[in-house]
């Protein structure tokens, strides 16, 4: 039981790249991403997880208490925030593949065929 | 591992699937929308209030209104007609 | 390659993978058992050390503070790159296709007007508060700044004209730039009194007050004031601009 947040860490990894795999429609592969990006926020936040602890916000908890851990709290908040403009560029190249093509669909990218 | 983290861990490996299965993007980033607060509650869950925090506001309400006005530009350059070559 | 041939690739691939991930996650420790000695340190010592009460405000800002810095800059260059990308392609359209749309820019639901107007506010002064909290309680600048940004949007949503002499795109292009300059400025301001790059060399203050943890208060409003403007000028970007434009567009 204590394996499950790795085990939906690597399924949500692995949904997310079967979608981008999969998918037929630009905005639905970038969205994809996301879903690859919440996994490795869950993945930080599980291993800095102690059994029994608080969190790391002392304004009315006493200095002994124990607190998980603060150093991935502070990597994935700025992640977070950060990989919204990230796709919003994404987004950006869409709508400029959209304008070169005509279509949505990554199949139909004819100029990237060898 | 507390029931509120199981249950919290379950909706959101549901919610992923759910958005990738989703193919329509306007839907979709509606249930983009639903999969980033179920992630907020589960960061709540395992004692991470700065990044649920961040989690909601970002995955509920910046990264749909960015799919929204993507989708849309997109749909008004089809209408216009333009494209290069 | 066609769709199926990549779908049975990344079959095989996929469970490979998976395998390997499983695998590699049994090395790591058990759930709820976290032993680090850099986060155990700093959850004890932070606090202490720099007088504010959150210890993930104080790890984002001054010890971790060049991890942030970095971050701030991936901000700010997405969104160059997304008015790069945009502004070159509305450029080669010329100004032809902007009279097209004559309708306003929210239909006329005057629910969502009158919702959106009397949401704005409220919203605007709690994106402050998470902005300036930030050492205090859980927020600090990247939550307040997204918050910041969805309070002007409902300005937008709630069908705003502006007037012809303010010009909210180049105020938020200006908060932008501002806000990541401000940060590296500040990181300067460690070198000119302190010791080094990003050190604090401001005095701490109280314990549990508005004004204490030294640069951490100043830090969490110049990323603030970059989320919103980077988010906005982005939002804008895409609505071709018709969100933010001065005048009666």
């Amino acid at each position: 039981m204590s394996f499950l947040p790795y085990a939906v860490s690597a399924w949500l990894f692995l949904v997310g790249l079967a979608g981008v795999v999969r998918s037929r429609n630009l905005i639905h592969l970038v969205i994809c991403l996301t879903v690859i990006q919440a996994s490795t926020y869950v993945l930080l936040l599980a291993v800095g997880y102690k059994t029994g602890a608080t969190a790391p916000v002392y304004a009315d908890i006493t200095p002994g208490r124990s607190v998980t851990d603060p150093v991935v709290a502070t990597l994935t908040l700025t992640d977070v925030v950060v990989e919204a403009t990230v796709v919003a560029l994404l987004l950006a190249l869409v709508v400029r593949a959209h304008r070169r093509f005509g279509t949505l669909d990554p199949d139909e990218l004819h100029e990237m065929r060898g | 591992m507390t029931a509120v983290q199981a249950a919290a861990l379950i909706a959101v490996a549901i919610g992923g699937t759910a958005v990738v299965a989703t193919k329509d993007p306007p839907r979709q980033a509606l249930v983009a929308g639903i999969f980033g607060f179920a992630l907020g509650i589960l960061f709540f869950a395992f004692q991470a209030p700065d990044v649920a925090l961040s989690e909601i506001v970002v995955g509920s309400v910046a990264l749909p209104a960015m799919i929204f006005v993507a989708i849309s530009k997109v749909r008004r350059q089809a209408e216009t007609g333009e494209t290069d070559d | 390659m066609s769709r199926t041939l990549r779908t049975a690739v990344f079959a095989v691939g996929g469970v490979g993978f998976a395998v390997l991930l499983l695998w590699g996650f049994g090395g790591l420790p058990d759930f709820g058992d976290f032993t680090g000695h850099y986060g155990l340190y700093l959850a004890h010592h932070a606090v202490p050390q720099r007088v504010a009460t959150e210890a993930v405000g104080v790890t984002t800002f001054d010890y971790r503070g060049i991890d942030t810095l970095g971050e701030e800059f991936i901000l700010f260059a997405a969104a160059v790159g997304v008015l790069a990308l945009l502004r070159l392609q509305r450029g080669e359209e010329g100004a032809s296709a902007e009279p097209a749309r004559e309708s306003p820019s929210t239909g006329h639901s005057e629910t969502l007007r009158r919702t959106a107007s009397a949401l704005a506010a409220p919203c605007l002064v709690l994106g402050l508060y998470v902005v300036a909290h930030g050492h205090l309680t859980p927020g600090g600048g990247f939550q307040g700044g997204v918050v910041l940004m969805s309070a002007l949007l409902l300005v937008f949503l709630a069908g705003a004209r502006f007037r012809r002499r303010t010009k909210p795109l180049e105020a938020m292009e200006l908060g932008e730039a501002s806000g990541a300059a401000g940060f590296a400025l500040i990181g300067l301001g460690g070198i000119l009194f302190a010791d080094a790059y990003l050190e604090n060399f401001l005095p701490f203050g109280d314990f549990g007050q508005l004004v204490s943890g030294g640069v951490i208060p100043l830090d969490n409003l110049a990323v603030g004031v970059e989320v919103m403007g980077a988010t906005l000028v982005v939002l804008g970007e895409f609505l071709d601009q018709r969100f933010l434009s001065g005048g009666d567009a």
